[in-house]
């Protein structure tokens, strides 16, 4: 799964939005938030599949805490797009 | 028809009952022995003849990879009301619990979810105060 793939759905943006708020969140969480806050209403197990997508680009990693698992965001996979794509340092046409 | 009672299951009933008690704050209501454990149940100081809760014994097979494939995902198990959800946040993180979920804000509710050391996930939920 490539980053591209992972990054053209609303619904997982919106995921690495509310991971960039809070970092570190069970999939409780994360369904909770996207329903009360942006009114998404996929089921658990759905959003589950998208953090599964994330997960396989790099983008989210996951680690135990307990008995419970946490989502962390790991943005380092776009840094790929600025180095392919530089936003600085070129002259303004 | 109305709800009386309702139930987790818990791993020691003992510790149950400390934890609920003491840590929480609820009161005990019955404890009634049956065979190796008790009809074990406590209810809320703000309404002592309300609703119960059942601290039952997890003993059946069913219970542990049901539980555990819960707290896996953060689902809490069961629901309690606040009346304010940080203030509980803040007191019960004091006293050492650990929290999975701190308060967040869910439209009308701010919940969060706590470990009840006896296997199970709780949410506290308090509804926020209406603004203009």
């Amino acid at each position: 799964m490539d980053v591209y793939r992972a990054l053209a759905d609303e619904t997982r943006r919106v995921i690495l939005d509310e991971l960039t708020a809070r970092d570190g969140q069970t999939l409780f969480e994360i369904c909770a938030t996207l329903m009360s806050r942006h009114g998404v209403t996929i089921s658990r197990q759905g959003i589950s599949q998208h953090l599964d997508v994330l997960e396989a680009a790099g983008l989210v990693a996951t680690e135990r805490r307990g008995r419970t698992k946490l989502h962390f965001l790991t943005p380092e996979p776009l840094a790929e797009i600025s180095r392919r794509w530089p936003t600085t340092g070129r002259p303004r046409p | 028809m109305k709800i009386s009672l309702t139930s987790v299951y818990v791993d020691d009933q003992r510790s149950a009952l400390q934890f609920y008690t003491d840590v929480l704050g609820f009161v005990p209501r019955h404890d009634i022995p049956v065979g190796e454990h008790s009809w074990l149940t406590v209810a809320s100081p703000a309404d002592p003849d309300g609703p119960e809760l059942l601290l039952e014994p997890a003993e059946h097979p069913a219970v542990g990879p049901y539980r555990a494939a819960l707290a896996e995902d953060g689902i809490p198990l069961a629901q309690f009301e606040v009346d304010d959800v940080e203030a509980e946040y803040a007191r019960l993180s004091e006293r050492g619990v650990v929290f999975t979920q701190p308060p967040t804000d869910a439209g009308p509710v701010v919940m969060a979810v706590l470990d009840d050391t006896c296997g199970n996930l709780i949410q506290l939920v308090s509804a926020k105060p209406v603004t203009d």
